[in-house]
């Protein structure tokens, strides 16, 4: 995507090379390579239970929240950032304390809104959790990965950085909250059934419809926008991004601060999907976080997307075969399948 | 306490001080010396440890509800009898072996790619190896733990007297690593190492296969884990799958390397010596120093610290091609009528 060329008129629409990149144009090895998946996928079906489908579809909605924040920062700033999930357990304990320390005093309580277990709290919470870890992510970039960008440190030094960011934010929320499991006030709900065994929880269910809201917010904004469209331009080549005049600067900004919110959020409703908080929460689903990113090709916020929701999917529907623990051992497994086949995601170049 | 306890304590804290700077040692090879990033250490540190542990160990006692079935040597079946300390070093020679192996694999799939999908790997590693020991029953007693671990030359020493025989052992290892280490790194197979993590496409381009090379150093660093691990079996003779926390297996032994300095093998032993220290000292502070919720955060703020400020560390690398004059400014100067 360049920018430099592009004319004001066609600044609305897509570039041709940009869609291409997210894989919306197909080429014969990429056309073989989804049909045999779909293949795959149908003649396994006769043998899932749809239940662990939709479970699967919840879970991979979390992820992917996670995963599009993870790429875009993976992307733009060549950082592949293990503090990633700690943002995500940040943003559950800061919508904790909301709910549980500051709604209170002003008489704001309450659980079990409509068919929902959670109350009225957790979504007032939600927008200011995020925001607060925005400004978190922006605050720790200013205050450490700006200094070594500058003084144009490897990757290596930038991931080691994010792994001391991460480990000091599990530090700080163990100290402040414990390491006990917490949980927001909620009430216990029926489930909605379904045709054929499906049961979906409510909580799923505004989990996944929150989600899908999200992820068309960002895709407009990364499509749409003058700013997402320098972000895109800064993650396809930051030297050509800085000299053709975009303000590299509000981009990496605007980077922190959608992931970080987006983290934030997917912290929330994990805490909500999973019924509790602990503070080695974030740090458990980095796996499952990478693994849905390199899946999806690294930078590509689209690719994330699909990615999730197979590897919350193949999560889940292991499940029937496996001890659940193994979860995140499959997130795992299906990481080194993609690095053996195609190393550069699935909607990547086979080179 | 009375001065036999404080050297009691202080034998102790040098076994462990030593155990870890044989771990400080191998990820001295990774990052220190080619640059790999690896921060599933915890993976390798239980691979070693568990093969050194199930190799001595008695079989499973049916009395104890023990129901795994590898434990027990041969030497316990009556089938091959080495004596007790021959099993102990070839219990450290297999958890070399089964650490290597696992590098090879992990290696040969992702030292091709980006430098950091390794990492993402090695994590993965680690956590899966962590799984594997809790929920299979069978290969470890699950999360109940090995506690039967047989003590070095058995019970020919007193047990209270164990640790003073112990600290010889480790030392006498991790001396040898040492060793292997610095004379490893120095070698033209060292320099190579070197030129990897300094310019990859320089080294490629001046012939070098650095696939082959990050790999031979991926095995080696892990093997020398895979050391670490077993002598930590044999000293703590009490392992669980809980035993692997990413905290005191991975990081604090980042945090070691990073506060020692990276590339310098006597800066991996002294920075876990030093971190080590910090981190049994501050057990006797008062009030939120000893909580290990500040602890944990502190070694975050020290990586993080260390990266920002003093990226060498207290010892830093010894740059003694680089700090002395290029020959060809040498010659300049002497030709210089100026």
């Amino acid at each position: 995507m360049n920018l430099v060329s592009s004319r004001p008129r066609n600044l609305a629409r897509p570039s041709r090379r940009y869609l291409r990149r997210i894989g919306l144009r197909m080429s014969p090895s990429r056309i073989s390579a989804l049909l045999a998946a779909g293949l795959l996928i149908l003649g396994f079906l006769p043998f899932v239970k749809l239940g662990l489908v939709v479970n699967g579809l919840i879970l991979g909605s979390v992820i992917a929240l996670g995963a599009i924040g993870l790429t875009l920062v993976y992307g733009i700033l060549k950082l592949g950032n293990f503090a990633h999930g700690d943002y995500m357990a940040l943003g559950a304990y800061v919508a904790f304390f909301i709910v549980d320390g500051v709604l209170p005093r002003v008489g704001i309580e309450g659980a079990g809104l409509g068919p929902f277990t959670f109350g009225f709290p957790v979504l007032i919470a939600l927008p200011l959790a995020a925001a607060v870890v925005a400004l978190g992510a922006i605050a720790l970039d200013a205050l450490i990965y700006r200094r070594l960008r500058d003084r144009a440190a490897s990757t290596a030094i930038l991931m080691m950085a994010s792994l001391g960011v991460a480990i000091s934010i599990r530090g700080l929320v163990q100290l402040i909250w414990s390491g006990e499991t917490q949980h927001y006030p909620r009430e216990s709900r029926q489930v909605f059934h379904l045709p054929m065994d499906v049961r979906i929880p409510p909580d799923g269910l505004f989990v996944a419809v929150l989600a899908v809201i999200l992820v068309a917010g960002v895709y407009g904004l990364l499509t749409y926008t003058k700013m997402g469209k320098a972000m895109r331009a800064t993650s396809d080549n930051p030297t050509l991004a800085l000299v053709s005049g975009i303000n590299t600067r509000q981009v990496v900004w605007w980077t922190w601060g959608i992931g970080g919110a987006l983290a934030a959020i997917a912290g929330v409703l994990l805490a909500v999907v999973q019924a509790q908080l602990l503070p080695i929460m974030g740090w458990k689903f980095l796996i499952p976080l990478f693994a849905a990113v390199i899946l999806g090709g690294i930078g590509n916020p689209y690719g994330a997307l699909i990615g999730a929701l197979i590897v919350g999917v193949s999560m889940e529907l292991s499940t029937q075969w496996i001890n659940p623990s193994y979860k995140p051992a499959v997130a795992f497994a299906i990481m080194i399948g993609v690095l053996l086949a195609r190393p550069r995601g699935i909607f990547g170049d086979t080179q | 306490m009375d001065i036999s306890g404080v050297i009691d304590y202080l034998i102790g804290f040098a076994i462990m001080a030593m155990i870890y700077a044989v771990f400080a040692l191998g990820l001295n090879v990774h990052w220190g010396f080619t640059g790999l990033f690896n921060i599933g250490i915890a993976g390798f540190f239980a691979l070693g440890a568990y093969t050194a542990a199930l190799l001595t160990s008695p079989p499973p006692d049916p009395d104890q509800f023990e129901d795994f079935i590898f434990g027990g040597n041969l030497a316990n079946q009556g089938l091959l009898d080495l004596g007790v300390d021959a099993w102990f070093f070839l219990g450290l020679a297999a958890a070399a072996l089964v650490c290597g192996l696992v590098a090879l694999i992990i290696g040969t799939i992702t030292l091709r790619l980006n430098d950091d999908y390794l990492s993402i790997a090695t994590l993965g590693i680690a956590e899966s190896v962590r799984f594997f020991f809790l929920n299979e029953k069978w290969a470890a007693n699950g999360s109940k733990g090995l506690y039967r671990i047989p003590k070095f030359l058995g019970d020919v020493v007193a047990p209270e007297n164990y640790d003073y025989l112990y600290v010889v052992v480790a030392l006498v290892i991790l001396l040898i690593l040492f060793a292997a280490v610095q004379r490893a790194v120095r070698s033209p197979w060292g320099r190579v190492l070197r030129a990897i993590r300094e310019d990859e496409v320089t080294t490629a381009a001046s012939g070098k296969n650095v696939f082959h090379f990050k790999l031979q150093s991926f095995v080696f660093g892990a093997m020398i884990m895979g050391i670490g691990g077993a002598l930590f079996a044999h000293h703590v003779r009490f392992l669980s799958p809980l035993t692997f926390d990413p905290l005191l297996a991975t990081f604090v032994i980042w945090a070691m390397l990073m506060v020692g300095g990276s590339g310098n093998n006597l800066g991996a032993v002294l920075g876990a010596f030093v971190v080590w220290g910090v981190w049994a000292g501050t057990q006797f502070l008062p009030g939120v120093f000893s909580d290990p919720s500040f602890r944990l955060l502190m070694i975050g703020v020290i990586i993080v610290a260390i990266m920002l400020l003093r990226p060498g560390g207290l010892l830093g690398e010894w740059r003694r091609i680089v700090a002395s004059r290029p020959a060809s400014a040498a010659v300049r100067d002497s030709t210089d009528p100026g």
